[in-house]
């Protein structure tokens, strides 16, 4: 029987705090014995294997090249562990990994610092960074990290006939009858329901602002909602893939890239109606150690440093001069390319999250979803 | 007496006060456009204000954008009207390149919205300092720009049914504490000590394993291609295609809490147990009562102050609990405890997150009360 993530995540939080304890310990000792610790800054992640791809790929030669210690920590997203710590002004995080509708919200809510794109350096070939990082990677608190996406992805055992295709193969039960994973969150499942109802890609957030659009959504998903297990955590459904819980479930494709080449699983991605996403890292208002903080962003989002992340998990760089040299796996030599969400061969039918449209409606979607998730 | 005090108002009362205050206090908005509201005062509620409304609107965004307490202003009045976040972040950056009025065709061509009436309702709104707002939230009621309160659309109501589920499921989880606690508290105070002490035992190892472990064993046991769905399909008992699901829904909640929940019945019935001699019940059986009428009128009624205490203690601990609804509950067992959660940690809505809190917590309140007027609170007994 395979462990639950929910137990490996609490047995992971237990050794966590234990090993946070110690170092505070250390810590103390030392403040005691009246030597000044040696530098260091927190960082702050996902958890499961994007935090294991970040650590190798930034945190840790960051630490090799300046001497800064870098404390990795992890959070499940949101913002309110970072308005606790700025509004009692006891700032300990110092560099957030955030997706860019909470980035925008946080620079609006004056949580973040804001980052001078000129200070970023400029890609190999001395392309300057703000022609570097791709539209939209760069905004006034947050330097592209990470381009992702949501798709859906099916267990090829379970479909020894036609396999589904479309996004809208995802909304047919009878074509493909069992249980699917979604992510209980009104975001992306809205978008994929009205692509799934013939919406084109470039419509959908022009639908979306519709009372009726809004409405033509909530039916769609309707149609399969008995049929569905909702998830919260990204390192759910491969496991429920796996365990045969559901037939097919949406999921953040690196996930599903890691249990395809290291756990051997046989996983199929459908990349039609993909949703891409970007994360970007930004710095906590007020963090004591902002310049430092600076200088991480920096190393990270180099070329080099964004290259380093994809050989590990199939996520995008957000700048252009990093793609080449994206090449193969570093552990299983798999080739990246056709696993990038940018592949061209991807992108036939993707759209692009709108963030100013979930910064604007979220609100009211995450009730109304909430009521319509109880009814 | 006094440091216990102190102790007291530092650590219980004044985190409480806090959250009551939240939920009726929310000055954000006030503070932030002060010239703009006054000036609003003066506005009739139809068509659009006058062009001193907008003048100080233009100035104020300015300054909070400056101040970069801009996006709580627009968060907060978003809340009553979607979209308007937006509106407020674009309108004040495109007004830097403004120096002068007329600040209402300027404001306006930016973003059609500064010339509905809506907006400046809503801005209204959001600019009381003292709102019963979040409680009207909290119960599925909005204020009309009329004044007059109303019941939330439809697809809006969800506080008021959760709240119900959540009585419902914590008397339910009470009620099935309670039947499985009773025999085994009375089989431990009244077996011999060595016994009764394997026994306690074994109600309080898994009281002191975590509750992660335990809700996640739940999981594993429950889930449809669990052990127990193996087992049924094994024996044949149910078809490989007809698996029970007994996780993710409610039944996962109530299974799951009321293992959960089980010792807070248990410790208490079985503290008050032991002190009842048992020749109570030898005397009885004496003077001619059979077994249930001997039950009935001597043993049970001395369990009262346990089976209250117990009772009490599983149903507050009940009505709160959201960590378990949350692991197993999937979206049918989710209780208001997991909405109080997502308006702390997600949507940021801490006044609402209040006004639930507050509204759980005069229900415990009243329930109290209650209990006191049937059994009488000095008769409680922990032990």
């Amino acid at each position: 029987m395979r462990t639950d993530p929910l137990a490996r995540a609490a047995a992971r939080t237990f050794a966590h705090s234990v090993a946070r304890t110690s170092s505070y310990a250390a810590a103390l000792v030392a403040c005691l014995a009246g030597h000044a610790a040696a530098q260091s800054i927190t960082a702050v992640s996902y958890g499961g294997s994007y935090q294991r791809a970040s650590t190798e790929a930034w945190y840790e030669p960051f630490a090799a090249a300046t001497g800064i210690r870098v404390d990795v920590e992890d959070f499940t997203g949101g913002l309110a562990q970072i308005r606790a710590q700025v509004e009692v002004g006891n700032v300990y995080w110092d560099v957030v990994d955030l997706n860019a509708s909470e980035v925008t919200l946080a620079c609006d809510e004056g949580l973040l610092e804001y980052v001078d794109a000129e200070m970023l350096p400029s890609g190999p070939d001395g392309t300057p960074a703000e022609e570097d990082f791709a539209p939209g990677t760069l905004s006034d608190c947050g330097v592209g990290g990470v381009v992702w996406s949501t798709i859906y992805a099916y267990d090829a055992n379970r479909f020894p006939g036609a396999r589904p295709e479309t996004i809208a193969d995802f909304f047919d039960l009878e074509k493909f009858p069992g249980r699917r994973g979604m992510r209980r969150v009104p975001m992306v499942n809205l978008e994929f329901a009205l692509l799934a109802d013939g919406v084109p890609a470039g419509d959908v957030y022009a639908v979306l602002d519709t009372r009726e659009g809004l409405d033509r959504a909530f039916r769609k998903l309707a149609t399969i909602k008995d049929q569905v297990v909702w998830w919260e955590a990204g390192a759910q459904p491969p496991q429920m893939l796996a365990d045969g819980e559901v037939v097919m479930s949406t999921a953040y494709n690196g996930r599903i890239f890691n249990a395809q080449v290291l756990e051997d699983q046989p996983f199929v991605i459908v990349w039609d109606g993909q949703l891409l996403d970007i994360n970007q890292l930004a710095i906590v208002a007020g963090s004591p150690r902002v310049e430092e903080a600076m200088r991480l962003v920096s190393f990270a989002s180099t070329a080099e440093a964004l290259a380093a992340l994809g050989r590990r998990i199939s996520y995008g760089p957000a700048r252009a001069s990093a793609a080449p040299l994206i090449t193969t796996h570093l552990e299983t030599g798999v080739e990246m390319g056709p696993h990038l969400p940018t592949h061209p061969a991807n992108m036939a039918r993707a759209l692009r999250r709108d963030w100013a449209w979930w910064v604007d409606n979220q609100d009211a979607l995450n009730e109304r979803f909430s009521a319509w998730l109880a009814r | 007496m006094l440091p216990l005090l102190v102790f007291l108002g530092v650590t219980f009362l004044a985190p409480l006060g806090t959250m009551l205050m939240r939920s009726v206090h929310e000055p954000v908005v006030a503070d932030a456009l002060p010239a703009t509201l006054a000036a609003l005062r003066e506005w009739e509620g139809e068509g659009s204000p006058p062009e001193a409304v907008y003048e100080a609107a233009a100035r104020e965004l300015g300054a909070a954008r400056e101040a970069r307490t801009l996006g709580q202003v627009a968060g907060r009045v978003n809340r009553l009207r979607s979209g308007l976040r937006g509106t407020f972040t674009r309108t004040a950056g495109d007004l830097e390149e403004v120096t002068e009025g007329p600040w209402r065709e300027a404001m306006a061509g930016m973003d059609s919205a500064w010339a509905d009436p809506g907006t400046w309702h809503a801005i209204r709104a959001a600019g009381e300092r003292f709102t019963a707002r979040h409680y009207l939230n909290a119960v599925d009621l909005r204020r009309l720009p009329d004044g007059s309160v109303a019941r939330q659309p439809e697809e809006r109501r969800i506080y008021l049914p959760l709240l119900w589920r959540t009585l419902l499921v914590s008397l339910a989880i009470t009620v099935f504490c309670l039947l499985l606690g009773y025999p085994i508290a009375h089989l431990i105070a009244h077996a011999p000590p060595r016994r009764g002490n394997l026994l306690l035992a074994l109600v309080l190892v898994p009281f002191w394993t975590s509750l992660l472990v335990r809700t996640t064993s739940w999981i594993v046991l429950l889930q449809t291609q669990g052990v127990i769905n193996d087992v049924l399909v094994a024996i044949g008992l149910v078809g490989d295609d007809g698996r029970l699901s007994m996780v993710y829904n409610m039944t996962g909640t109530l299974v799951a809490m009321t293992h959960v929940l089980l010792p807070f019945m248990v410790l208490p019935l079985y503290s008050v147990m032991r002190s009842i001699p048992p020749l109570h019940m030898r005397a009885a059986a004496s003077m001619g009562a059979t077994p249930a009428q001997a039950f009935r009128r001597v043993y049970w009624p001395q369990t009262l102050p346990g089976v209250g205490a117990g009772s009490l203690l599983v149903f507050i601990l009940a009505i709160g609990y959201y960590i378990t609804p949350a692991l197993v509950g999937g979206s049918s067992g989710q209780l208001i405890s997991n909405m109080v959660a997502y308006h702390m940690q997600t949507s940021l809505n801490w006044g609402l997150a209040a006004a639930l809190g507050a509204l759980l917590l005069a229900g415990v309140f009243v329930l109290y009360l209650l209990y006191d007027r049937l059994v009488g609170v000095e008769r409680m007994s922990l032990g």
